[in-house]
């Protein structure tokens, strides 16, 4: 079976979607459950509840408690972790193929059957807490953080997915409680598997520990469009240290749209290739982007550059961060990093550029591709926002734009007005260093 | 569990023997390869003797600054050409500084091994160290050191190895000091690369879908003609005592909302004969499950951390073994006490034969998942030849793990561990 290849989704009549791919390479076998909640499913007072509850799920279940379900996949050598992002959070398994079982299992358990008792929220808090002032000793944590609430007005991708410290100090085991109950359900997730089994076996399986779960209501959804963002927004975040951090972001479009690609392809020639490889594979520098070409060894304005475009069901941000250079200012950065945003408005990028960025998306796949773990990744992640065939169709859509459809998309979202220009300006540089 | 019930290990599946290829090339480059027939894609890794331990006291960081450097532009080659080349092609090529070796790993298409180890073998051979460049390289090094110092963690971490490893080559950091990155010139690297970089004490791995003889023949190509007869020869590092008493240090960095605390000793050498009784002891202690002992005491019993686990850090000199947690800077003393608590718990009385066994069956589980990358084959085979493991060691890896015991883990842990002897380092606001 190649990379790649288009995977039907089966349906179980609770609504809970399967998505199993058979590799016999290595004796190994990866399983994600998916939810769809992210921090894009918060309101104010109870931000970071999504990543809480994502917490509490390693609580234990009436029938395995906390310390059994570590020891079983431990036991087995696998890894297990749980992420949760914007829109979705998921959880996984990555074990020996004859150990899966406990895994699924495990799984299917605590799809529903969490246990929420008042001394482990509390133990947790301080854990949480304890999380997020860890990022807080960042200075690039505080900087997003002001970038997003400047970027969003309305729409729930105004906050950090951690939480304000202030709703992880009053949300309540009921809060966390309702919040699992309303989008912990078969008709909300999707079970993605790959690796070392024989399908219809599987399916057998799956069905078994899945079909007696009841399906839930349709969660509510907060849907609060963002209004276009009507001239550019400038922050100063200030703290200690003696470097100036930048973060410049625009309001681009969700993975859908048919802009996103030709977004990627900007993306890769300005700032580097971005790959889908959440589990090894590496990724390819950015050396000869033109970004870094200009910014860091050109102008040496900036000592590093990076850029990201993450996918995600609503409109969200295309953002470019850099490390501003000893020597030189944010303004002297933000005019070479305008200069060359304009030439890309200006004239189309060179077929060989487009070229190597499709070069650099194919190598990325074949890196990514010799973990198991990464392929169960892609089997569920695109179809948190899109669908599978997203990622399937992703090296045949990234080869399809064409240097025009570049030019139009950084004329159309690169512009001042639809930016947010963060800076976190350490106390000891003064104001005139800005 | 009976002993049976672990063996689930395809034993001849994992690389052995008889499919790794381990020659010396022409200048004595040792040559490991294993093919992997189902893959689309190559990865490379090696060694050159020329680590952070051949720093001048003066000069620290010179190691770290010339492998930083060495691709900044060959003899026939500039800076952008050679990324120019890399990036065309999907390929990556990192060099990197440890204290004895400078590391370096690659990845390309197959079809592009050629071109990888032809930029690999320039960088290696042919750098000239162009004095612009450099000057770029060391604004970025000093950016870096102007991160790590507002960095809790790092800090924590370098403070801990000075106190550790006292008038020991171990106790500098890689990255060396601003005024010692800034006392470094153009002819310091050259110097640097002309000592110690050749093919003496060098290795080279390749895994990926080829016959061994092509592949033999494209590293000869590339590499086998390395030459350098001033090449100094490896330098080997004392041992060091553990402290004689507790020695506790607070590094102030202001304004951080978190404590990062280290606490630990010297640890086993990689190639000390208990090293994987303390291996195994140390997944009980701080790893097995969510991070061991000290993860269930400090994080899930009291809350105090969102991490609390415990490392063993070993390789070819004196190791280091470990506990690192993240607290609010209130909670520092307690979480101490906490971890002092089960090392003395620890040093007391055995392991239970369950813990064992759970460890036992953990680490012999995730080696084919630690093997499923040409990557991960790749890091293994250097492993294999540093530490002189020989070429049947995943082979043999099952046995050596089942044939640990509770016993043998208490005096792995007696042998080095002492909670009246130990390194306390911590970096955050003032306490």
């Amino acid at each position: 079976m190649s990379l790649l290849e288009n995977i039907p989704s089966i349906y179980l009549e609770n609504g809970l979607e399967i998505k199993l791919k058979e590799i016999h390479s290595a004796p190994l076998i990866s399983s994600w459950v998916w939810y769809r909640v992210g921090s894009r499913d918060e309101i104010p007072g109870k931000h970071g509840i999504s990543h809480w509850v994502e917490h509490m799920q390693f609580k234990g279940t009436e029938k395995i408690s906390s310390d059994e379900m570590e020891k079983a996949v431990a036991r087995s050598g696998g890894v297990w972790n749980a992420f949760t992002y914007l829109d979705w959070t998921t959880y996984f398994e990555t074990m020996p193929a004859d150990k899966i079982d406990q895994a699924l299992e495990l799984e299917a358990d605590r799809m529903v059957n969490t246990t929420y008792d008042e001394k482990e929220v509390e133990s947790e808090r301080t854990v949480v807490i304890s999380e997020r002032q860890g990022r807080e000793n960042s200075p690039s944590f505080w900087l997003s953080e002001a970038l997003h609430n400047a970027a969003f007005r309305i729409h729930s991708y105004n906050h950090v997915i951690i939480g304000d410290q202030v709703d992880l100090e009053t949300l309540q085991k009921e809060d966390l409680e309702n919040h699992y109950k309303t989008y912990y359900a078969p008709n909300n997730a999707v079970v993605a598997i790959a690796g070392d089994f024989d399908k219809s076996k599987m399916l057998e399986r799956i069905t078994e520990l899945y079909q007696d779960i009841p399906a839930g209501n349709d969660p509510p959804r907060v849907n609060r469009p963002e209004n276009p963002q009507r001239g550019e927004h400038r922050l100063t975040v200030e703290g200690p240290g003696e470097t100036i951090l930048g973060d410049v972001a625009y309001h681009t479009p969700s993975a859908s749209e048919p802009d996103f690609f030709p977004l990627l392809i900007l993306d890769s020639i300005l700032s580097g290739p971005q790959g889908l490889n959440m589990f090894g594979g590496g990724g390819i520098s950015n050396k000869t982007s033109r970004l870094y070409k200009r910014m860091v060894e050109e102008k040496e304005v900036v000592v590093d550059i990076h850029g990201g475009l993450p996918a995600t069901i609503d409109p969200y941000l295309y953002s470019l961060n850099f490390i501003v250079h000893p020597n030189s200012t944010t303004d002297d950065a933000l005019k070479i990093l305008d200069e060359e945003i304009q030439r890309l408005q200006d004239t189309p990028a060179k077929a060989a550029e487009l070229q190597r960025a499709v070069k650099q998306t194919q190598a990325l796949f074949a890196y990514g591709g010799e973990s198991i773990t990464n392929q169960a990744f892609w089997l569920g992640f695109s179809e948190m926002f899109d669908s599978y065939e997203w990622v399937t169709g992703y090296l045949d859509n990234i080869a399809a734009v064409t240097p025009d459809d570049v030019q139009r998309v950084a004329q159309q979202y690169l512009q001042p007005k639809n930016r947010i220009v963060g800076i976190y300006h350490p106390h000891k540089k003064g104001n005139n260093n800005q | 569990m009976t002993k049976q019930a672990f063996s689930s290990l395809k034993v001849n599946s994992l690389p052995g023997p008889d499919d790794i290829t381990r020659v010396q090339l022409k200048n004595g480059i040792t040559f490991l390869f294993r093919p992997n027939m189902n893959s689309m894609a190559v990865s490379i890794g090696g060694y050159v003797q020329a680590g952070s331990i051949y720093d001048p006291q003066e000069k620290l960081g010179l190691a770290d600054f010339t492998t930083s450097t060495l691709k900044r532009g060959t003899k026939t080659r500039s800076f952008q050409e050679i990324y120019d080349t890399l990036e065309s092609i999907g390929a990556s090529l990192g060099i990197g500084c440890g204290p004895h070796t400078a590391g370096f790993g690659g990845k390309a298409l197959a079809e592009d091994l050629p071109t990888l180890l032809e930029i690999l073998a320039d960088v290696l051979m042919n750098p000239t160290f162009p004095e612009e460049d450099i000057e770029r390289v060391r604004s970025q090094l000093l950016t870096g050191l102007d991160l790590r110092a507002q960095d809790t963690s790092s800090m924590a971490m370098l403070e801990f190895e000075k106190l550790l490893y006292q008038d020991h080559p171990y106790q500098n950091p890689s990255d060396g000091y601003i005024d010692t990155i800034q006392a470094i010139g153009v002819k310091d690297l050259a110097e640097f690369h002309q000592t110690h970089f050749g093919p003496e004490g060098t290795g080279l791995v390749i895994v990926g879908p080829y016959e061994p003889e092509h592949v033999i023949a494209l590293a000869e190509e590339h590499l086998g003609g390395w030459v350098n007869e001033n090449q100094a020869e490896a330098r080997q590092v004392p041992n060091m005592p553990s402290p004689e008493k507790t020695i506790m240090k607070h590094h102030v960095i202001e304004e951080k909302s978190q404590t990062d605390l280290v606490v630990g000793t010297i640890g086993p050498s990689r190639r000390w004969k208990g090293y994987h009784s303390a291996l195994l002891g140390n997944s009980v202690l701080g790893q097995f499950g969510m991070m061991g002992r000290i993860g269930e005491s400090v994080r899930n019993q009291a809350g105090l951390a969102y991490y609390a686990y415990s490392a063993l850090s070993s390789s070819i000199g004196p190791g280091q073994w470990m506990v690192s947690a993240g607290v609010a800077p209130e909670n520092r003393d307690k979480a101490l006490d906490l971890i002092k608590e089960e090392l003395k718990k620890f040093v007391a009385q055995p392991v239970s034969d369950e813990e064992l066994r759970d460890v036992q069956s953990s680490y012999i589980g995730k080696l084919p998942l630690s093997l499923e990358s040409n990557a991960g084959v790749a890091a293994a085979l250097i492993r294999m030849e540093t530490h002189q493991l020989g070429l049947d060691y995943l082979r043999n890896y099952e046995k050596m793990i089942l044939e640990i015991t509770p016993q043998s883990v208490l005096e792995a842990a007696r042998e080095f561990l002492d909670p009246d002897r130990l390194v306390i380092s911590s970096a955050g606001a003032e306490l």
